[in-house]
């Protein structure tokens, strides 16, 4: 391959490319003498060096312009122009065809719905994959109503999903601050404490309970921790479909959640059987033995319903904190419950 | 003649799992596969793979490396499989001290890793992350999608090159674009001749050769001191 980078010295690849110095940071190197290209600096190693570095001169070199040529890609890359994702329906379990083909769009809430088993995460995988009639489905999917780039299909750039799910938890040693400036980090984004700034405000909008910069992320509650990683999924991560995995209602505002996540244009699906989330999306994929059965877009009777849904649902939130303040339900729940009151 | 793909990771990574996942893809597909399994002491793993009715095999290297045994036995391993009329042979073996690089150029070439050993973890393993082909990352449906991007983004910086798929272990997810890559294997008769990426660690001490005693008049052959600075 073309030595476009270590001929030169490595101060003005710097200057073009600050996260160059990285490099050194992922091969575990030290005390290298910027002043030097890295063919210089690969040429003055010690055999025994670079057995320790587990590379050879000219691995070690390739992997250098590679690693270049990626941390470009990645930071110059632009948040991902997904303006449609469109499913064409492949067959279910006993090869029967599905009759479907419907289109997601940035900003849309899609509940996907069906027993346990019936082929829920198979739809979800077939999208993450971008199946071209090649998984056990059949399915096609197109990104921007074309096939996607065959190149492009398996590289980890090109993932659209993202998910949150009840069953993920933070396991790294970080504060709040320090754990989204990381992210941001990753993403190579300028001024990472600024955006963990924003990141941390909009998750304390979504908690119940306050928290800090300084908190260690393990030490959130299952409240706290969801509504921080649905602010981070929605403000730092550029993948544009977001899949949930139901979301509780404990600690941590749904209505508010999913509100955000539109407002960010991310294409939201969610596997959910909680009709108050259920109604709050725009329609319903309902999947049955493996395939597509339907499509239900959510009628204004059902709207109309959401609004008292939503209304009971937040007399059984009353009922929530008076349990959680140490009081007694002994009032009439007749009345509590009367829609006469609203 | 034989499509082979080398799959080796720390232990624990999940491997067995990823394997597993796969050959069922593969046999949806019409394929048939066989493991050869290379573990140090003992090993269940050959009844996982007989279960799912998978021709087996497994190499305990006991007290040598298991990785330097693997390269030692892995020209048989491909005329067993050749033998025995498979459409692919996997041969999975154990990284231990997370350096040896068991690949062989030319050959399709996995490891995997768990998004749960932690965001440093790409930084501190080897050859057998570095030049690989592609890099399976398990265990990342309980960690958080910021964690998992982070993890993401330290393996490329660690191997730029490599194809990166997020396999689940237990639901198969992932499992499917595997398969298309596995489907990209080269065919191989045999592999006499064929060289590895990269050296493994040459430590041969007296410390391999049986010594039991501390101390640096017993320290022979290749020793390495850490610094201590002044």
């Amino acid at each position: 391959m073309k030595r476009e980078f270590s001929t030169i010295p490595f101060n003005d690849v710097l200057v073009a490319h600050p996260y160059a110095k990285d490099f050194f940071l992922s091969m575990g190197m030290h005390n290298f003498d910027t002043s030097r290209t890295l063919q210089q600096f690969v040429d003055s190693l010690q055999d025994d060096q670079l057995e320790d570095l587990g590379l050879d001169r000219l691995q070690l070199l390739e992997q250098f312009e590679h690693f270049i040529g990626k941390m470009r890609e990645l930071s110059i890359a632009p948040s991902k122009q997904v303006d449609s994702i469109t499913i064409i329906g492949g067959h279910n379990k006993t090869g029967e065809k599905e009759q479907v083909r419907f289109t997601l769009k940035p900003g849309e809430v899609i509940c996907v719905v069906g027993p346990t088993g019936a082929g829920k995460s198979r739809l979800l995988e077939d999208i993450e994959c971008l199946a071209q009639r090649d998984t056990p489905t059949g399915r096609q999917i197109f990104v921007n109503n074309r096939i996607p780039d065959e190149d492009q299909r398996f590289s980890a750039e090109h993932k659209l999903v993202a998910q949150l799910s009840q069953n993920m938890n933070f396991v790294i040693d970080l504060t709040v601050g320090e754990f989204i400036a990381a992210h941001a980090d990753s993403r190579m984004l300028p001024e990472p404490e600024e955006i963990a700034n924003r990141v941390a405000k909009c998750a304390n909008e979504l908690a119940g309970e306050q928290f800090t910069m300084d908190t260690p992320v393990t030490q959130l509650s299952g409240g706290q921790s969801r509504a921080l990683m649905i602010a981070d999924t929605a403000l730092l991560s550029p993948l544009p479909i977001v899949l949930i995995d139901e979301i509780e209602n404990a600690g941590v505002d749904r209505k508010k959640a999913l509100d955000l996540l539109v407002k960010e244009e991310k294409i939201v699906l969610m596997s959910t059987h909680d009709p108050l989330l259920a109604l709050m999306g725009d329609k319903r994929v309902v999947i049955r033995n493996g395939g597509i059965a339907d499509i239900l877009m959510t009628s204004t009777a059902e709207r109309a319903n959401l609004k008292e849904l939503e209304w009971i649902d937040s007399k059984m939130t009353e009922l929530k904190n008076l349990i959680r303040a140490g009081g007694a339900i002994e009032f009439d729940m007749r009345s509590h419950f009367q829609f006469d009151s609203v | 003649m034989i499509r082979l793909v080398t799959v080796s990771g720390p232990p624990s990574s999940g491997k067995t799992s990823v394997i597993l996942k796969t050959i069922d893809c593969l046999k949806a597909k019409g394929f048939s596969a066989g493991v050869v399994k290379f573990d140090c002491m003992s090993s269940h793993d050959e009844r996982l793979y007989e279960k799912a009715g998978i021709p087996a095999k497994t190499g305990l290297s006991g007290n040598l490396c298991p990785d330097h045994f693997y390269i030692s036995n892995v020209d048989e391993c491909l005329t067993w499989g050749v033998s025995s009329g498979l459409d692919f042979l996997i041969i999975e073996s154990a990284g231990l001290c997370n350096r040896c690089s068991p690949h062989i150029k030319d050959i399709l070439s996995v490891c995997v890793i768990d998004s749960l050993s932690g965001v440093n973890t790409p930084q501190k393993i080897g050859p057998m992350l570095k030049l690989a082909d592609i890099v399976v990352i398990t265990k990342g449906d309980i960690i958080s999608q910021a964690e998992r991007e982070i993890f993401i983004f330290r393996v490329k910086q660690a191997n730029p090159k490599a194809m990166i798929v997020r396999l689940n272990g237990i639901t198969g997810q992932g499992s499917h674009e595997l398969t298309i890559m596995f489907e990209t294997a080269t065919k191989q008769s045999a592999l006499t001749g064929k060289r590895l990426r990269f050296s493994m660690p040459a430590a041969l001490c007296s410390y391999c050769l049986g010594e039991m005693k501390i101390g640096e008049s017993y320290q022979r052959g290749n020793v390495k001191k850490m610094s201590w600075g002044k």
